[in-house]
């Protein structure tokens, strides 16, 4: 009797191992989502997948990333989220004036609150 | 402080905290800096002092605000110009068409109001653009689809009031709305259709109500400020499939359109369908035709000739045509569909099929980046990706019929007057005719915009050229950016303007101060009509 529940909890540990492993490799697309969550992510990761990924973000027919592989050929990350080097007054100017097709932002699009806290996400990691 | 044309800076400035009242400090804009955000970002105008640059910028968050907005303007005799999501970039931006008009943004209006996805309909702001609307859809799990144009970030009410086109068979976007509720200039609001009714239960289901049907009348124009708008929506089918019919010699483009206009007026092919050609489209055509890829696509005068093309295509086992065939619903029906429709193309000597691919459906939200977005309704921003490195880009896109002889002859135009005006074809995209609307072809043609002042110049010159090109063959524009609108309503003359006249007669009577969107579409305000004769 023990031996057989420890058999099929071994079942369902490996059915729920088996899941757990599948989600891994396939996640829904934060840009899909109307709310996505925050919890546990550093400060402006909710608008920066708002308002960026769609444009910015990996995956197929991503502009954003495209254009800026072909601009640094690899030299900086093409993923704006993976740079250390941005300053929250170069992430405003680009979003407040627009460069080549990436046209502006206005203030009910994309408000200084929130713009401010896509400039934090984006500049977590840099070195002080 | 900028300040609109005919207005004092008294007035203008009293306006301004009347719209503070109205809509909070806030959201009324009046620094160079934040109204500089509503400048065309696609102008083809930079750095030239023909620019329309807004005197400043309202926000309003309810339809009452908006009402309240457009009666402070009304009072001040203060041009407004109304924008939704401001996305419509390459036909205008947030911009205004008149420089110092004040910029009535209404973006803050976002609620998605309902979604009914038993009787397939929803009813939105205008600030909801096909990416907020397809995402409360996948987080409600609701069984409808969306149709989207190619820019995703674009507002429905706006696209729709502006007669744009996705790719499902709900693609006319026009054509799918159901009930508009719209804020007049004297800050009287209307109900379009049974929304006229109090407590009607059917404002997206019947378009109709009772009594002259006036929706057209608000896309396109500047007769009020379309504050609510139905949209009919798709039901979720449980598949769909593609199919390729490929073509070998350039006249067989004929059959092949007359088949498609079958296959589509029949609803057997429902979602939009693009003229391809794998030959004209090859390195070994550009080669002949002594250019870079796509040179063929119209054809120059002196260059290839259709012989040379047809040959190059033998040597190469390229077809000259192609078209893609969607079906939409049942496993069986669109198998059947597909079977049906290469029945019909058989008759085309050495025409060839390629079966695309069969999707079950639902989709997998997780596989969202592997699907053909376009053509389940899934909003992207992958055409800005497809452009070419330019600072924007400007449309000409002419309607033409739908016919294999119009598309014979458009090559033709359109390459007499690439090269009457001493330009390169290829300087532009010229993309293949589209079926974006129903019954008839458009033609898109991109410009590239550039800070150039002179190539700027330039392309506005071949643009205008281009429209009449294009109105001396009996085609005109569908849509056109605000720096073209007076070029292409005049155009539009059939019996001495008189379409024209009719429009002005209505805006003088709903909108006798012209505060709402002057010049939109050619129709301007007695008071502009009367300084300019």
């Amino acid at each position: 009797m023990k031996k057989a529940a420890m058999l099929l909890a071994m079942a369902v540990a490996a059915l729920f191992g088996a899941r757990a492993a599948a989600a891994q490799e396939k996640v829904t697309p934060s840009w899909t989502v109307a709310t996505v969550s925050g919890q546990g992510q550093p400060k402006g990761y909710v608008e920066y997948q708002k308002y960026c990924v769609v444009c910015h973000g990996e995956g197929v027919g991503r502009p954003g990333t495209l254009a800026l592989q072909a601009k640094y050929k690899g030299a900086l990350p093409a993923l704006l989220d993976r740079r250390t080097d941005l300053t929250p007054a170069l992430i405003k100017m680009y979003v407040r004036n627009g460069i080549t097709v990436m046209p502006t932002f206005r203030k009910t699009e994309i408000s200084d609150a929130e713009l401010d806290a896509i400039a934090a996400y984006l500049t977590r990691n840099n070195k002080p | 402080m900028r300040v609109p044309p005919g207005v004092t800076p008294n007035d203008f400035s009293d306006a301004i905290k009347q719209w503070e009242e109205a809509v909070g400090k806030d959201w009324v804009f009046t620094s160079d800096e934040d109204v500089d955000l509503y400048r065309d970002s696609y102008s083809p105008f930079w750095h030239e002092d023909l620019e329309p640059i807004p005197s400043a910028a309202v926000a309003p968050d309810t339809v009452e605000q908006v009402q309240a907005v457009v009666k402070i303007a009304n009072e001040h005799k203060i041009p407004l110009w109304t924008i939704s999501t401001g996305k419509n970039l390459g036909y205008g931006g947030s911009a205004p068409l008149l420089g110092g008009s004040v910029v009535l943004d209404l973006k803050r209006m976002d609620r998605v109001l309902e979604v009914n996805d038993k009787n397939h309909y929803a009813l939105v702001e205008p600030g909801v653009s096909y990416f907020d609307l397809y995402r409360y859809i996948q987080d409600r799990g609701l069984k409808v689809w969306i149709d989207v144009p190619d820019p995703g970030w674009g507002s429905l009410i706006g696209n729709a009031l502006d007669r744009g086109g996705g790719y499902t068979p709900l693609r006319d976007h026009f054509d799918a709305h159901c009930g508009m509720e719209v804020v007049l200039a004297n800050g009287e609001i209307i109900r379009t259709g049974m929304g006229a009714l109090p407590g009607s239960k059917t404002w997206q289901q019947y378009r109709y109500g009772f009594g002259p049907y006036v929706d057209g009348i608000f896309s396109q124009s500047n007769f009020g400020v379309v504050t609510k708008m139905g949209f009919w929506l798709l039901p979720e089918p449980e598949a769909f499939k593609s199919g390729n019919v490929l073509v070998q010699r350039h006249d067989d483009l004929v059959p092949l359109i007359e088949t498609l206009n079958y296959l589509m007026n029949s609803n057997i092919v429902q979602g939009t369908t693009t003229i391809g050609s794998p030959l004209l489209m090859s390195r070994a055509a550009a080669q002949t035709a002594g250019g870079s890829g796509g040179s063929a696509l119209v054809m120059s005068p002196g260059g290839p000739t259709i012989e040379q093309l047809e040959q190059v295509g033998r040597d190469q086992n390229l077809a000259y045509w192609n078209c893609e065939l969607n079906f939409y619903g049942p496993p069986k029906v669109v198998e059947a569909e597909w079977e049906f429709a290469k029945e019909k193309y058989s008759v085309i000597p050495d025409v060839k099929f390629v079966d695309g691919p069969t999707y079950a459906l639902p989709y997998d939200p997780k596989d969202v980046d592997k699907l053909p977005k376009r053509q389940f309704g899934i909003p992207s921003l992958t055409i800005f990706g497809l452009m070419g490195r330019s600072e924007g880009h400007m449309w000409f896109s002419p309607i033409i019929p739908m016919t294999g002889e119009a598309v014979f002859e458009a090559q033709k135009v359109f390459g007499q007057a690439y090269h009457d005006m001493g330009v390169p074809a290829i300087s532009q995209l010229f993309v293949f005719p589209s079926s974006f609307f129903p019954r008839s072809f458009v033609i898109l043609c991109g410009f590239p915009i550039y800070h150039d002042v002179e190539k700027n110049r330039r392309s506005r010159e071949v643009f205008k050229g281009l429209v009449k090109a294009a109105a001396e063959h009996g085609w005109g524009e569908y849509r056109t950016h605000t720096a073209f609108m007076d070029t292409v309503s005049d155009v539009y003359s059939y019996n001495d303007h008189a379409l024209r006249h009719f429009h002005e007669t209505i805006k003088d009577a709903v909108d006798p101060n012209g505060i709402l969107s002057p010049g939109r579409c050619g129709v301007w305000p007695k008071h502009v009509r009367k300084a300019r004769a």
